[in-house]
């Protein structure tokens, strides 16, 4: 077997069992949230009984191990996510993953759009950062950047709300989308939150960029790539770029996870119906399938995304991709 | 214009480079402060220039400079320097780069840092050509094929598509040789191209590099620190120190009569011989061992060796013999995993953990790189205080007199006690580190390519002091190098030693001489001789063999 495949197959054994992990830790701490939902949802003068007779109708006066085992084993069976507790009304069921589908759709958009425009635009200003480094240009990029990985999301997203949607008309302040909403229409409702998201992220990856392509700038094969006349942009995208992908990789990887994950401010700001309010919104309601589901999907997206980080350090790698 | 004026300057004779007063500054210590110190330097068309010095002589410096070129934190302060009638140190960075690596080509001293790690040989070869319009992408790598040949690579025709990670040190210094060739520039820089590489492969690459720059009559300078080379190269020798030219005459005249006493050091090293002597008292005895390591690969194999005691046996061989593995197995690093070693007729147990402080004393090691093996934020007192405190539990008094004593042993007073290794030059860190192995009054030294990174004038010294400290103390070296002048300076007896298995032991003037073990007799006829025709006679004689 080509060592690369065998590497990728090990990595991705390792991510099946950390994801395995990640789900006993994510049932085990959920269970020690004070409250569930029966008390959330009954209210405070609920009697005891009452409370015992919800949780025998919700299961959950079984014990945890066996809950898990029948939540897991739902999900690796029959990809069945269980059902949302704030829908079961008789036998009328909400599934997790009816209510989440359109969510993570949402998200998976908007994470995809701040990713088109953050990535290439991280690399090109990282790149020509180390061009140009120490330069007013190199400068003018780190601080602007900076400022905006510094500065809070929501603030961010206020200030291009009130450029940009209000003294300007041209963009939509509020993103509210459903499922029937057409696809550009989609695309223009959620430029706002899109370009706030590369905002926050562009800073990370394009110094990240700009750091490993210069620290590789001290070396022989740079040299000798000047002296065998390439102009300063060839030395740099044809002999460092190559080298400086890996730790490129792993940080883009880390921000296209947190456009996933870690979009819950933006999404409350544009009214965005994303997969992190849905979250926020189950946490407070205690309706654990719902949260369990959604951690669970934040979890496999980190794992794969340091994944395709991994190999894309394995692919750049020559060493690894063509052994001796 | 252009071309008529290059024309007409092709003819040999006509200078190519000329380099009046140039000083070079470097920048240090928040400083600026001269490397190359006013030195003229002229090159003729199809001539071949040798530059030879030490580390810090500014060779290498004035050589890139030739091409209009200043390392990051150096600048070509004043003088000119001109190149086939442009002046470079007015030349534009577009003008420069135009004519870097089309008609001036640089050949780096470790190819393997040189050739970039993420590109085809093939990629990076015709590259020149191919940027600077010299030829299109199908004729370059057909010319470069043809260059590969002529070079002597192997599988010319393929060897191209491999990465540089997939090809030999020599193989790769020949590649590079045939990259700087693509555009057939005017001049060639070649920065100590052999130093990185064995004697065997030094002959075949400088066989390789002498041949096609005549094929060409490629103009070339060739830096190196080691005037045997230079001689099979050059034409001419400038010798420099200090960045100062000391000395510069016809490469046969500066052989057979140097002026300058400073030249005639720089073989300080080829002038030392120890009169052997025997001992049938045996310290150290390995027997049969074979060692491997974690991937199951075999590195030693049946290896047996008599070190005899208060005496000096020096293990040669090349980089991949196995000989600092054997170092790693004695000292029990690496456990053997066949094998056993006797020390003082005892059997040592093989791995390090299990050996009590008492026998740790008594064997102790020099490393190559005393940069790297003494901690650089202790001071001297306390490098050397360790051992004093941990095998012989010296404190207070007695131990700051014994620090002073090893201090004299080595020949640095005990001022020097209080530095820290950064304060101090390559051979004092060097002499620090002997100093440390003898505070804990060993039995068995274990020196590993000590000399290799030292200035011949400094290996001269330190050679010596090792050789007193035997005397005075009787302790056993096993002394590890790849370099025979050092072997011919020390050993009493030697150990040949090549792919993980001994070729040869006995007293250095049985092994030196004939009759040769074939392997014996390679690694000996290959070490470059202070004789301008030593390679072309090794190379006639050797095709005679064949």
């Amino acid at each position: 077997m080509h060592p690369v495949l065998r590497t990728v197959l090990q990595r991705l054994g390792l991510g099946v069992l950390t994801l395995l992990v990640v789900a006993v830790v994510i049932f085990s701490t959920l269970s020690f949230l004070p409250g569930g939902y029966a008390q959330n949802i009954l209210g405070q003068g609920a009697t005891p009984e009452t409370v015992a007779n919800f949780n025998h109708e919700l299961g959950l006066d079984r014990p945890a191990p066996v809950r898990f085992a029948e939540w897991l084993g739902n999900i690796v069976l029959h990809a069945d996510f269980g059902n949302s507790y704030a829908g079961l009304k008789g036998d009328i069921k909400r599934p997790v993953s009816s209510l989440i589908g359109p969510r993570f759709y949402n998200t998976f958009f908007l994470a995809a759009m701040a990713a088109v425009i953050a990535v290439p635009l991280a690399l090109i200003l990282g790149l020509l950062a180390a061009l140009y480094r120490n330069s007013w240009f190199d400068r003018a990029v780190n601080a602007i950047t900076l400022t905006t990985i510094a500065s809070p999301e929501f603030f961010v997203a206020y200030v291009l709300m009130y450029f940009l949607a209000i003294k300007n008309r041209w963009f939509y302040s509020l993103s509210t989308v459903d499922v029937n909403t057409p696809f550009w229409e989609h695309v223009s409702k959620a430029a706002l939150p899109a370009l706030t998201m590369t905002l926050v992220i562009v800073a990370h990856m394009m110094r990240m960029t700009r750091a490993s392509v210069i620290s590789l700038l001290s070396s022989p094969y740079i040299e000798m790539a000047q002296l065998k006349g390439l102009s300063p942009g060839q030395v740099i995208l044809r002999h460092a770029l190559p080298n400086a992908w890996a730790p490129i990789a792993t940080v883009i990887a880390f921000n296209l996870a947190y456009l996933v994950v870690g979009v819950v401010v933006v999404e409350v700001v544009f009214a965005y119906p994303g997969i992190g309010q849905l979250m926020v919104d189950s946490v407070s309601s205690r309706d654990m399938p719902v949260v369990q589901a959604c951690a669970l999907i934040f979890a496999a997206t980190y794992i794969l995304l340091n994944l395709i980080a991994d190999i894309v350090a394995i692919v750049t790698n020559p060493r690894l991709l063509h052994p001796k | 214009m252009a071309d008529n004026s290059r024309e007409s300057s092709r003819v040999k004779g006509a200078a190519l480079v000329e380099m009046r007063n140039v000083v070079i500054d470097g920048y240090s210590g928040e400083t600026w402060h001269p490397i190359v110190k006013g030195i003229d330097l002229t090159l003729k068309r199809g001539e071949v220039l040798g530059l030879i010095g030490e580390s810090g002589a500014g060779k290498s410096t004035l050589g890139l400079a030739s091409m209009g070129y200043a390392r990051p934190g150096c600048r070509i302060t004043s003088g000119s320097i001109t190149f086939d009638g442009i002046d470079l140190t007015k030349a534009s960075k577009a003008e420069k780069r135009a004519l870097w690596g089309s008609r001036i080509a640089y050949v780096a001293q470790s190819a393997a840092a040189a050739f970039n790690p993420a590109h085809r040989l093939m990629d990076q070869t015709v590259e020149t050509a191919v940027t600077h319009a010299v030829m299109e992408r199908g004729k370059a790598e057909a010319d470069a094929k043809d260059l590969f040949g002529r070079l002597q690579l192997p599988n010319p025709g393929s060897i191209g598509h491999r990465f540089p990670h997939q090809v030999s040190g020599g193989q790769l210094q020949r590649a590079m040789t045939a990259m700087a060739m693509s555009c057939r520039p005017d001049l060639i820089i070649f920065d100590e191209p052999t130093t990185a590489l064995d004697v065997t492969t030094q002959v075949e690459v400088l066989a390789a590099m002498r041949n096609i720059v005549e094929q060409f009559n490629t103009a070339a300078i060739y830096i190196t620190h080691d005037l045997a080379v230079v001689a099979q190269m050059a034409h001419r020798i400038m010798v420099l120190r200090h960045g100062k030219l000391v000395e510069e005459s016809e490469t046969r005249q500066m052989l057979k009569s140097p002026k300058e006493e400073y030249t005639k050091s720089l073989w300080a090293v080829r002038a030392l011989a120890k009169d052997e002597s025997a001992n049938d008292d045996v310290a150290l005895e390995v027997r049969h061992v074979d060692a491997a390591y974690g991937n199951g690969f075999k590195v030693l194999d049946d290896v047996s060796i008599r070190v005899p005691r208060g005496r000096t046996v020096a293990v040669v061989g090349e980089s991949g013999s196995g000989k600092s593995t054997t170092a790693r197995v004695i000292t029990g690093l690496l456990p053997p995993t066949k094998g056993e070693i006797l020390f003082n007729g005892k059997a040592l147990p093989p791995r390090l953990q299990d050996r009590d402080r008492d026998t740790l004393r008594r064997i102790q090691m020099i490393y190559q790189s005393a940069d790297t093996a003494l901690n650089p934020r202790q001071k001297v007192r306390d490098i050397i205080g360790r051992p004093l405190e941990f095998y012989l539990g010296l404190t207070g008094e007695k131990k700051d007199k014994r620090i002073e004593e090893l201090l004299n042993a080595i020949e640095l007073n005990g001022s020097y006690a209080d530095r820290l290794p950064s304060e101090l030059s390559g051979g004092q860190k060097q002499r620090v580190s002997i100093a440390r192995a003898l505070a804990a009054e060993p039995e068995l030294i274990i020196c590993d390519e000590v000399t290799s990174a030292l200035d011949q004038i400094v290996q001269e010294e330190i050679l010596h002091l090792l050789m007193r400290l035997q005397k005075d103390t009787n302790v056993t070296y096993l002394f590890i190098t790849h370099d025979i002048a050092t072997v011919r300076a020390i050993a009493d007896e030697i150990v040949v030693m090549n792919k993980g298995k001994v070729v040869q032991q006995g007293l250095k003037s049985k092994v030196l001489n004939p009759p040769f073990p074939a392997y014996t007799e390679l690694l000996l006829s290959s070490v470059p001789q202070m004789d301008p025709d030593w390679l072309t006679g090794l190379l006639a004689k050797r095709k005679a063999a064949t």
